[in-house]
Parts: C-alpha cells; sequence; structure tokens
C-alpha cells in the first residue's frame, strides 16, 4: 500500500508494508504515482539497481534517486519494484516501459528525493517508508 | 515569539543553539501563515530557526515574505556565511540550482498581439519542450556539457542560439567562474544529453505577460518598460543536471557533516565548512550547475525569439534581465567576504553595484517576481536599504499557502483552464492534474507579498503585469 502526504512545496510519498523491502517497493510506487497513473504502465523492460548507504534511511533515498536517474537517462516509467536490503546494501529491479505521452498521463516529473521528513521505521505490523520528493 | 519591529520586519530573538536571530519580512498575514505551521516539525519557522543555528552565520537568519517550508531550508530564505568560520549547505541551495527567471522585451504592444494570442501560445508550446520527460532539439556529448558548465549561457550564444546582448542583461553575464566540471558527475552529465533547451514541470512556465501598472516611471523607461507593453517571462532551471548534482551531494555532505563533527539540525540540513575540500568541491559542483540553467534559459530564450519573429515581422525580442533564486554566491557585503545562500530568493542588488549592468546602474537590477497563472507579476528594483538589510536579496514568487496534494483535491484542471480563459488567460499544459497543482488558490497573494517587501524598502515597485498566456511546465 501507498500514499501520498501533504508537503507545502513538494510533495510527500510514503509506502507501507510487512517488510522494510516491501514498503521500499510501495514508496517507489507512491513516487511514480506522482508522475503518471501507475495502472498505464506495462512492466516490459527490466532493469537492475544497486545502492548502498551508512544507514536505512539515506538507503532509501538512494533507492529513489537510482529510479529517478534511471527514469530520466533512459526515458522509462517503471510501475514493478522488487527490492532486497543486507546491510544497508540494495539489490533491486523494476520492470517498466517507455515514456509515451500518447498512452501515459503526464503529471508532475520529480527532481530527486530529498531527505526532509525522512523515516523509515516499524509501527505495528507494518515497516513505514517515507520521505519528501522535490518536484 | 514573533516581534515586531516595523509594519513588515519581524524578529526572532537569538536563543538555545541560535547563532543570530531571525528576521522575517511580510504583513500580518504571512507572519499568522507561520504561526500555524510553528509546531509543526517540518515549519519554516523551525526550519529558519536551525539556519540561525549553523556556524559562522553571519547577522541573521533571512525569509522574504514568499516563506514557506523547503526542506531543511525555508524556500524564501537567506543565509550569508563567513567564508572562514561557516558552512555551505545543500539545502540552502536545493535541487534545482539557479531556478530562475528570464524577462524578454518584445517591442510589441497588446494591441499587436490581442488578435492573434491564440496562435502565438500555440506556436509557443510547440517550439519549447515542456513537462515531465520532454527533450530539447540540442543533443550534448559530455565533452559539450563540460564545455557548457564553464562557459554558461556564453556557450549557448557561441552555438548561435542567442545574441551577445543577451548575455549583457543577465545576471553575472550568464556565467559564474569557478565552475569544476570534474565535481559533477557522469550520472548527472548524462542526465542534461537532451534537456538543454527545456522548461521541465512543476511551477516552471513560460508566460507572455501584459505591463498593465507603472509604478514608478523613470526606472520603468530605463528598464524599456510602458504600459501596455508584452513580455515574456521564463521561469525554469537547471534541469537533470542540477537535480542530479543535489542528489549526488546530499550524501556527500551527510558524510562530510559527520566527520567535521557539524551539529546536524535536520537531516536536509547538511553541509561541510565552506573553507574544506569537500565544501570547495560542493561549490564548484554549485557553479557548474549554476552555468547550466543559464544556458538553459539562453535555448529558451532563443526558441522564443524564433516564435515571435515568425509571426510578428515588427519584434524585436530583448532581454530585459535575468535573475537566478537557487544559488550560493561569494559576494562582498560591508568589506567582508560572504557565501550567501538564497534558497527560492532572488538576488535585488541595488544601485551603484558594479555587479549590475551600466544600464541599470542608477535604479538598481530589476528584480522579477514571478505570479501563478491567474494573477499578477511584477518588476522591481533593487535598493541601497536592500544591499545592507538583507544582502542585496528579496522574495521570488508568490510563495505556496496550500499543498499539491490538497490543490489537486480542490481543484480540477480542465475547469481551471476554462475559467481562465474567460478572463482572456490562455493557459498551454500536458497535464489538466498539474494545473490544479498550480492553481492560483494555492498561492499566497502575490501582492501582499511584494507590498510587503516594498513597504519595508527592501525592493522598489517598477511595474505589474497580467498573464495573457502561459505555457505550464
Amino acid at each position: 500500500m501507498y500514499e501520498q502526504f501533504e508537503h507545502k512545496a513538494d510533495v510527500g510519498v510514503r509506502g507501507l508494508g510487512r517488510t522494510v523491502e516491501k514498503s521500499f517497493e510501495e514508496c517507489a510506487r507512491a513516487m511514480y504515482a506522482v508522475m503518471t497513473d501507475l495502472s498505464s504502465v506495462k512492466p516490459v523492460k527490466i532493469f537492475n539497481v544497486e545502492c548502498g548507504a551508512e544507514n536505512v534511511e539515506e538507503l532509501l533515498v538512494e533507492w529513489l534517486n537510482s529510479l529517478i536517474t534511471l527514469t530520466d537517462t533512459h526515458n522509462y516509467f517503471f510501475s514493478e519494484f522488487k527490492v532486497k536490503i543486507e546491510n544497508n546494501k540494495l539489490n533491486g529491479s523494476v520492470k517498466g516501459e517507455k515514456i509515451n505521452p500518447k498512452k501515459h498521463e503526464l503529471l508532475t516529473e520529480v527532481k530527486a528525493a530529498t531527505y526532509s521528513q525522512l523515516k523509515v521505521f516499524k509501527k505495528g505490523k507494518n515497516w513505514i517508508a517515507q520521505t519528501v520528493v522535490d518536484v | 515569539m514573533f516581534e515586531k519591529i516595523s509594519e513588515n520586519k519581524w524578529s526572532i530573538r537569538k536563543k538555545g543553539e541560535m547563532k543570530v536571530p531571525v528576521i522575517i519580512y511580510g504583513d500580518d498575514y504571512i507572519i499568522d501563515e507561520l504561526r500555524k505551521d510553528y509546531a509543526r516539525d517540518w515549519s519554516a519557522t523551525r526550519q529558519l530557526i536551525n539556519v540561525a543555528s549553523l556556524q559562522g552565520i553571519e547577522k541573521a537568519a533571512l525569509a522574504m515574505s514568499d516563506v514557506h517550508p523547503g526542506y531543511g531550508f525555508p524556500i524564501g530564505g537567506v543565509g550569508a556565511f563567513d567564508v572562514e568560520t561557516g558552512v555551505t549547505t545543500m539545502a540552502g541551495v536545493g535541487f534545482d540550482i539557479n531556478c530562475g527567471v528570464r524577462t524578454l522585451t518584445t517591442g510589441l504592444k497588446y494591441s499587436d498581439v490581442k488578435p492573434v494570442i491564440g496562435e502565438l501560445m500555440n506556436e509557443l508550446f510547440k517550439a519549447v519542450p515542456a513537462g515531465l520527460g520532454s527533450k530539447g532539439d540540442i543533443n550534448l556529448s559530455v565533452s559539450q556539457i563540460d564545455e557548457l558548465l564553464v562557459q554558461g549561457a556564453g556557450w549557448v550564444v557561441e552555438k548561435s542560439y542567442g545574441i551577445t546582448s543577451d548575455l549583457k542583461f543577465t545576471e553575472d553575464n550568464g556565467v559564474v567562474k569557478n565552475a569544476l566540471p570534474t565535481a559533477v558527475s557522469l550520472k548527472a552529465k548524462q542526465r542534461q544529453y537532451k534537456q538543454i533547451g527545456t522548461l521541465g514541470s512543476g511551477n516552471h512556465y513560460l508566460e507572455v505577460q501584459r505591463v498593465t501598472e507603472v509604478f514608478d516611471e523613470k526606472s520603468a523607461k530605463i528598464f524599456g518598460l510602458s504600459i501596455d507593453d508584452v513580455i515574456v517571462s521564463i521561469h525554469c532551471g537547471s534541469r537533470g543536471l542540477g537535480h542530479q548534482i543535489g542528489t549526488d551531494y546530499l550524501p556527500f555532505l551527510a558524510k562530510a557533516s559527520r566527520k567535521y563533527g557539524l551539529k546536524v539540525f535536520d537531516k536536509e540540513l547538511v553541509g561541510a565548512p565552506i573553507n574544506s575540500d569537500e565544501g570547495r568541491q560542493y561549490i564548484g559542483a554549485v557553479n557548474a550547475g549554476i552555468n547550466c540553467a543559464f544556458a538553459n534559459r539562453q535555448a529558451i530564450t532563443h526558441l522564443t525569439r524564433g516564435v515571435f519573429e515568425k509571426m510578428f515581422s515588427e519584434s524585436s525580442v530583448k532581454v530585459l534581465y535575468g535573475v537566478g533564486h537557487n544559488t550560493a554566491k561569494f559576494e562582498k557585503h560591508d568589506g567582508k567576504k560572504l557565501l550567501v545562500h538564497r534558497k527560492g530568493s532572488t538576488r535585488a542588488f541595488g544601485p551603484g553595484c558594479k555587479e549590475v549592468p551600466l544600464k541599470y546602474r542608477s535604479t538598481g537590477q530589476p528584480v522579477i517576481i514571478g505570479g501563478t497563472m491567474g494573477t499578477h507579476s511584477y518588476i522591481l528594483r533593487g535598493t541601497k536599504l536592500g544591499m545592507s538589510e538583507t544582502f542585496g536579496s528579496a522574495c521570488h514568487g508568490a510563495g505556496r499557502s496550500m499543498s499539491r496534494v490538497q490543490a489537486k483535491k480542490k481543484w480540477d484542471g480542465d475547469v481551471l483552464v476554462k475559467s481562465l480563459a474567460k478572463r482572456g488567460i490562455i493557459v498551454k499544459a500536458h497535464s489538466f492534474k498539474g494545473v490544479a497543482e498550480e492553481a492560483p488558490g494555492a498561492y499566497k497573494n502575490v501582492d501582499s507579498v511584494v507590498n510587503a517587501m516594498h513597504n519595508a524598502g527592501v525592493v522598489s515597485k517598477v511595474v505589474k503585469m497580467v498573464p495573457l498566456g502561459v505555457v505550464k511546465g
């Protein structure tokens, strides 16, 4: 499950899941929902993503920013996300398709994931991964 | 907590970790907005107090009248730091390095443009790539990008996308020194291959405007402006390259903060001593990003000029002035060398400053304030008081008062575009939801924001414009 939360100038993205990994995947979905209608993006091509950080919160930002860079350099939207995390190192894969204005609604471009309101924590049974993205 | 110094100037006294006080420009309404949000951990007021607590900050953490929460550092915020003892912080520049506005005069009057405004906006919408994923016609190699990062707007002019006088009337003549392309990652350069000459999205726009009020005849004449003039304002930044510099340097500066034992008051407010290898590297990268944005606005100027020349043989598109909003610059104030961070704030140098082109040296530099797609924009001028009070800085726009999530719930982009059309404002956009996010009602009242700065004497009003047409990014 994912949701967007309020920030005066930008947009907050939040992923919820039973594991940290799932919350990272859902958070990525929340971010792509800022850019387009996720249901219109077919998982046609797969890309691998590897990144690392000093702690799990900074890792979330690295993960989201790796995806933004992929989107910007390859002109792809993504709709499926898989994440494995070990010792603050992330190994993941994403599936999506080339951005096509005829097929995909072009909403707001995300410039970067920030450290603002950045949190990764467990609440009840769920892990929550959230941050603010700059648009 | 907010003490009124004068009608449009407030302060928060130095306490706790704060090295200097906070000074805020704004009327009662603007202060009320700050009061409402104060308790939230992301509030603009908390962010200002954090900035006032950074080491080496000079005089005060300043908030212009369009202040609203940013990430770590408020938008509409200014922080100047001693170059020996101070820090540079990524949050004081942000991800969209040197996002700014360039305003062009066209030599046309409203009566020339009115009959064909629809066609003009269609042509501009076709000529200037806008919105998510838009790509420009200029494809660059890595070595060309390296040249561009050093030469800024001049590189673009050299490639025949503009004329030399465009540079003369741009802040820093469209290029800052000491840009370090080697401090910019390959990823950042790859993001920029096809993005020169594109608007981007969010709050970026290209607006055709009509001058509807002149406040200061003498300065307006020097700026070459009079009533019913048609002018064009281009609001955009450094695109993917600038965003990636921010992205790359966020963990880099988080590490540097730990290395130098800097107290981190907010995760985003990480930085490095100005006088350190890390600080120098970051500033070198920022300078490259600044030049990239200058180059981008130059390329869009060229595309805009092409449309006007095609449609109006009598037009003469000239750069009035270009300003940046998200910058860190070495400047001398009261004889002291400082690094001035402006996050969502316009440099507003006053009369007599050598950095201001000769043509404007008697008035002070033109200060361009972008409103929303349904309200006014302004051109102001810098003042001597601004030089002594705000390090020569002013507000940059209306400033948001409502989140994008809320705005999308409250307004329907389709309906908004129709209601603006009824008022004679043509909006061209790729996404109606994007229009709803930028609804005029989601912003503070730009007239109050500008009046607060004007009444405080930090800037002085010259002309007011209304939009005729908007290409929304």
